[in-house]
């Protein structure tokens, strides 16, 4: 993800209910939505925000069946080719015996590979500092951030989310895309412009 | 609000169409099979007569169709006990289901009362008073495999459902007749609802996922046992209720009712379906592997008459993994997608799958040791079936046209209205 600098008009609300047709407003409007901060996962906001719906089940049904086929071929090949042992009887072959395990390393594929899958989406990982727009945004505002194009007015997108309801407005500068270590330069680059 | 709902012509249709078929299957059965013919002695292996293909078919659908639509008040009232709101909107349709469990639950009394007292040891293996006390096995269990306790136990248990899921269906119905509650009503009318399914819940332990299919079921293989059998009769019924649920709401709303139920709703209908097949599945496998792993032989005798051996395939070898690919397979790969179980047309296709599979999964859990390796497939099989869906559409059908579809003053209501998943 190629990291760049752009400068972000940033919203913020108390109230759920402002929220929701500030969002269809804006969205409405034409300006672009970078992402809405919440204190608590609130339902229908992804949907009036016009995300698509997330992939990660997919991946995590390729993780699973990646899973899947990685017991049953491992086991497969000790049991039969590279060391045949005689357990109570049974055929080498044994695929009842291999299901547990086979379910186990499903899971476990699926598991790990989607909260890594998670992490990675959402750009959270050891040393990656992220940006905060808003520290109450942890706490009791909703924060909705908007990113600048070289067609924003700010001044006008500024008192238009002032009509929608906003408590705060201000204009921050930050980067936008995340790479390990290169958060030292994050003080340098944000900068309050009104307001906070 | 639109609440009396008029039972289409062509469902009428459908239902005595269904009935007529099964009654004509039946009449088959009386004139061709000779259902009350003696029992020809020979020891446990007996060849199996007209009679036993009779008995077999009507235990194995008239217990499958019961503990079927039994399972839609089991479903009411763990939902209940756990609060949830998500369902109310379409809670009138397990009612409705529910309301069949006294029809079906005379017809099948009458049927195992016939069996036990007719005396059919084809059937059941432990009837015969002169094997059972030359062999310590069924000795040993006579103390709960007799006619005496089989009669009492069972008939306890149909009239507690009934009498248990009518006090369930009249709470709801009574809601109706007021306003809207204030909170400090809602609230008793909450606590007493709680209080009924509470009592339902622990007697559906007591039979359904324990007792009765020990006796129903897992006694024709009377030498035999499993600890998991109960569990996987109940997983299996109450599969394919969930699945007879999302029929009728899909029905319903395909004729314009039940205004509150949405996609999000038939999502966790949906989800229920998906989550009891796995559930199924668990249960299918680790009564097989256990037996399969220790490999004694009076454990596994039961899966040899099914399958057979790596010599000799089975009689039942093609429906017992014809079982497993419809009621795991199917499920799983289809029903995974979150889109196919907010789909109307996909939840009605696999709710007929499913309903179909477990049916499928009961023949193979009765015949074998009725019928041994003589099974058939024919029109007697699929005609007496016609006749329990025939009824169970009837009484779903009275009980729809008889009362309001929407719970309109159940607290929970908004609740649902609102549901998001």
């Amino acid at each position: 993800m190629a990291g760049g600098v752009k400068k972000f008009v940033v919203g913020s609300f108390d109230d759920e209910a402002v929220l929701f047709p500030a969002v269809k407003n804006v969205r409405k409007a034409g300006y672009k939505i970078h992402d809405v901060y919440t204190p608590f996962p609130v339902h229908g906001l992804d949907h009036a925000m016009g995300l698509r719906e997330t992939s990660l089940h997919t991946a995590g049904f390729i993780y699973a069946i990646t899973g899947t086929t990685t017991a049953l071929s491992f086991m497969s090949w000790v049991f039969t080719k590279d060391w045949p042992l005689n357990i109570g009887g049974k055929p080498h072959f044994a695929i009842p015996a291999w299901i547990p395990i086979t379910f186990e390393l499903t899971v476990l594929f699926s598991a790990v590979g989607m909260v890594l899958t998670f992490c990675y989406l959402c750009q959270l990982s050891p040393f990656v500092k992220k940006h905060h727009f808003h520290a109450r945004a942890t706490d009791d505002l909703f924060v909705m951030v908007i990113e600048c194009t070289e067609k924003t007015n700010e001044a006008d997108l500024q008192s238009f989310l002032e009509k929608s309801g906003a408590q705060e407005i201000n204009v921050q500068v930050a980067e936008t895309g995340w790479w390990i270590g290169r958060y030292d330069r994050e003080q340098v680059l944000y900068r309050e412009e009104k307001g906070f | 609000m639109n609440n009396q709902f008029e039972l289409t012509a062509s469902y009428k249709k459908w239902t005595w169409g269904l009935i007529v078929a099964g009654v004509i299957a039946l009449l088959y059965g009386f004139i061709m099979l000779h259902p009350f013919a003696p029992v020809a002695h020979g020891g446990e292996h007996h060849d199996p007569t007209g009679a036993t293909r009779f008995w077999a078919v009507l235990l194995q659908n008239s217990v499958f169709w019961l503990l079927v639509v039994n399972a839609s008040m089991f479903f009411i009232c763990v939902t209940t006990m756990a609060m949830g709101g998500w369902q109310v909107a379409l809670r009138r349709v397990p009612e409705a289901i529910s309301s069949v469990v006294p029809i079906l639950g005379i017809v099948t009394f009458l049927v195992l009362m016939a069996i036990i007292w007719g005396g059919r040891t084809d059937i059941y293996h432990w009837l015969d008073a002169s094997a059972v006390s030359k062999d310590p096995i069924l000795n040993g269990k006579s103390g709960f495999l007799n006619p005496k306790f089989y009669s009492i136990w069972s008939a306890i248990c149909i009239l507690m459902w009934w009498l248990l899921g009518r006090k369930m269906r009249t709470l709801s119905l009574e809601s109706d007749k007021g306003g809207t509650m204030d909170y400090e009503t809602g609230k008793k009318w909450i606590w007493k609802n709680t209080v009924w399914a509470s009592l339902y819940t622990v007697f559906f332990g007591l039979s359904v996922a324990s007792t009765v299919p020990w006796l129903w079921l897992m006694s024709i293989d009377a030498h035999w046992y499993s600890t998991m059998y109960s569990w996987y009769t109940f997983a299996s019924t109450f599969v394919s209720g969930m699945s007879l649920v999302a029929l009728f709401v899909i029905y319903l709303k395909n004729k314009g009712q039940l205004e509150y139920v949405t996609e999000e709703h038939l999502h966790d209908v949906g989800k229920f379906m998906f989550a009891f097949s796995v559930f199924w599945t668990y249960l299918w496998f680790s009564q097989y592997m256990l037996i399969w792993y220790s490999n004694q032989p009076e454990e596994t005798k039961y899966f040899i008459e099914r399958i057979g051996t790596a010599r000799k395939s089975g009689p039942y070898h093609f429906i017992f993994f014809l079982n497993l690919f419809i009621n795991f397979l199917c499920p799983l790969l289809i029903l995974m997608k979150r889109g196919v179980k907010r789909n109307w047309t996909m939840v009605t296709v696999m709710a007929v799958l499913i309903i179909f599979g477990h049916w499928i999964d009961l023949f193979q859990m009765v015949m074998p040791g009725t019928m041994h390796e003589h099974f058939h497939m024919g029109l007697f099989e699929l005609g007496v079936p016609a006749l329990f869906i025939g009824l169970i559409m009837w009484g779903v059908g009275r009980y729809l046209t008889r009362n309001p579809l929407v719970a309109k003053n159940h607290p929970f209501l908004k609740e649902s209205m609102i549901h998001h998943t």
